[in-house]
């Protein structure tokens, strides 16, 4: 049977992480003194000060060390508008990127400034710092710059050294599987075992994949494979950790689906984990059908058939 | 001729907005390496070396370079290298293996699928993770302030950016009347979100004849780097890339191919690069057509070689940049013999 063409599944996938940094001497004092309303340069080999500090100058390479109190006030250098936001960005409003040279700096520092509408942007207009309210040590203890005409705003400051600060990262995907996988996923549905086989080599491949790792050709042939197989290695989990579901000890196979040329990994339960063993068979044991879905989730876990075991050579060539 | 390197062969896969494969990158690169193996007359156990650039960030997944290992079919095991940047510095690395005299062979590709995350924050990723990209500057907000700088100084015009992206095929006056994305981009200013692949294939002196009838010889490639720090730069131009272009040697180009993933830095690069009227800029569209992250770079090169496999053109120029604002900039000069 030859696949047929469908859309392939997909499904969002939020990842995140929230980064800690350590900041060293440079940036560790940076911060600091952000959340003491204050902002530092540090003078690079050719005297120019630099704001945001840099570590090393970056025409030299030299060490810089030398630090400099600069304003909170500045000059807009250059600007763009950003109509919508995105998720993260320091307003959520329209605002402008800027990159802002404060006063006695001679780079300058990127940041929003919160101006309204692109026509109260201009290059050379005057800004200054907008404090959050509650700083915590890091760039966003400056909530955005504000052109000097806007009201100020009274925020008290707290003394405390900042060696680290957090960087929450948080990406939004749509994955999609590939028509191979979607293929198997789907069958999983309905409670069918879909492999393929390569065109090349002939092996069958469970679940399929969108090329044979050995021949680099996409897979086609279709084959239904039945629900029980052959445990080619397994490990027995004593540890407990995050999310584990079962309690230790409990298996974690191989299993070979008869038929099937590449084992995937799922539970063997039903026996006592000193039971299991390289070579015994197991048939699948289904969840209940009316919570079945695309996933492999299905299958519950293995469980022995009571089968005599598969000699050793027959899954040899599959470790 | 000894010891030199040449681009022998070059295929991509369609530029499109939206693909329905896995962000590891496997159906869009088979078809890619049979076509490019086809062409050369290689199979895959006479490549000697596999390089490839991509990101985890934009795949959403970890090793998604090892996943795609999958189009090669790397049995017998095969020697096997990737960078975490533009596939034109996969290309480098390649060209400096085959002029070790390890290998004679080498096949470079790069893939992205952009169309699975959000483009413009992930490229916030890219910026300096201590006090910039907490801010998520997007891409395309932080090339507006690139942009402008150039429009103050009088570098260039909207009009002039409205020019490069019509590329004689679009009414600029109507382009012009259409909506800021970021001011002062509009859509037409910013390369297309893209799902993509590219691949090339290098081949040393010895063997580039019996695989290309007009091989591209590289006479020159080089790559320089400038500060993280977008705010200490003269972000209106690229001292980085008038370094690598110097040291590759980069006279009497007949046509260029510039990796500008916004309207303004094709003339920013035009200008910087010194490309009278007389040298053709990305006749394939350049970025501004297509822009498959990490492999639009390397397409460049295998866009610029191909006029020289066709007999176009005798000289050019190829140029890949990655990281924001042109930070870090590759050229690749070739000749046709
Ligand atoms: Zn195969």
């Amino acid at each position: 049977m030859v696949t047929s063409i469908s859309e392939p599944l997909s499904a969002p996938l939020d990842v995140g992480f929230d980064y800690t940094r350590s900041l060293g001497p440079v940036l560790g004092r940076f911060a600091t003194e952000l959340r003491e309303h204050r902002v530092l340069g540090v003078r690079g080999s050719d005297g120019r000060v630099h704001v945001p500090p840099v570590e090393y100058d970056p025409v030299t390479a030299q060490p810089l060390t030398e630090f400099v109190q600069v304003g909170t006030e500045g000059t807009v250098t250059t600007w763009s508008w950003i109509p919508e936001p995105l998720a993260g960005q320091p307003l959520q409003r329209p605002f402008a990127w800027a990159l802002i040279k404060l006063d006695g700096a001679d780079t300058a520092l990127l940041h929003a400034v919160d101006a309204g509408s692109p026509q109260a942007m201009a290059i050379g207009m005057r800004v200054r710092v907008r404090w959050t309210a509650e700083p915590v040590g890091g760039i966003r203890d400056i909530e955005c710059f504000e052109p000097l005409d806007a009201p100020e705003r009274a925020v008290a400051a707290t003394p405390e050294p900042v060696t680290m600060i957090t960087s929450p990262v948080h990406l939004r995907y749509l994955h999609s599987a590939s028509p191979e996988e979607s293929r198997y996923l789907r069958g999983l549905a309905e409670g069918r075992l879909l492999g393929q086989r390569c065109p090349a080599c002939g092996k069958v491949y469970v679940p399929p994949r969108p090329a044979c790792p050995t021949d680099g050709v996409p897979t086609e042939d279709e084959v239904e494979l039945p629900d029980r197989g052959v445990v080619t290695t397994f490990c027995v989990v004593n540890v407990p950790f995050l999310g584990q579901r079962i309690k230790p000890p409990y298996v974690a196979a191989y299993v070979l689906l008869d038929g099937a040329d590449i084992a995937f990994l799922h539970l063997v339960l039903g026996c006592a984990a000193e039971e299991v063993r390289m070579g015994m068979r197991v048939r699948a044991v289904w969840r209940p059908r009316e919570s079945w879905g695309t996933t492999l989730e299905n299958i519950d876990h293995f469980a022995p058939t009571g089968e005599p075991d598969a000699p050793y050579e027959s899954f040899a060539q599959h470790l | 001729m000894a010891g030199e390197v040449a681009v022998v062969g070059f295929a991509q896969a369609p530029n499109v907005r939206r693909t329905h494969g896995t962000t590891n990158g496997v159906e869009m690169l088979v078809p890619v390496f049979a076509e490019l193996l086809a062409a050369t007359g290689l199979s895959k156990r006479d490549i000697g070396f596999w390089c490839s650039g991509s990101s985890d960030y934009l795949a959403g997944r970890a090793f998604s370079f090892i996943a795609a290992v999958d189009a090669i079919g790397a049995w017998p095991p095969i020697a096997e290298s990737h960078v975490e940047m533009d596939a034109a510095w996969a290309l480098y690395e390649a060209w400096v293996k085959i002029r070790t005299g390890e290998v004679d062979t080498a096949l470079v590709y790069g893939f992205g699928k952009s169309s699975a995350g959000d483009l413009r924050r992930v490229l916030a990723l890219q910026l300096d993770p201590y006090l910039v990209a907490p801010l998520w500057p997007d891409s395309v907000g932080v090339a507006g302030l690139q942009a402008r700088l150039g429009l103050a100084a009088g570098l260039w015009t909207q009009r002039q950016m409205a020019e490069v992206a019509a590329r004689g095929q679009r009414d600029v006056d109507e382009l012009l009347a259409r909506p800021y994305v970021a001011d002062p981009l509009r859509a037409h200013d910013c390369a297309p979100i893209t799902d993509g692949a590219a691949a090339v294939v290098l081949a040393s002196a010895e063997r580039a004849g019996e695989l290309c009838a007009r091989p591209a010889w590289i006479t020159g490639i080089e790559h320089r780097v400038e500060t993280p720090n977008l705010g200490a730069r003269d972000l209106t131009t690229s001292p980085s890339t008038v370094a690598a272009a110097e040291a590759a040697g980069a006279e009497g180009i007949e046509l260029a191919e510039l990796h500008a993933p916004f309207s303004h830095q094709e003339i920013l690069l035009r200008q910087a690069l010194g490309l009278g009227e007389r040298v053709r800029v990305n006749p394939s569209g350049g970025a501004l057509a297509g822009n498959p992250m990490f492999a639009a770079g390397l397409a460049r090169i295998g866009e610029a070689a191909s006029r020289i496999h066709s007999g176009a053109a005798g000289r050019v120029l190829a140029h890949a940049t990655s990281g924001p604002l042109l930070q870090q900039n590759l050229v690749c000069v070739m000749e046709g013999r």
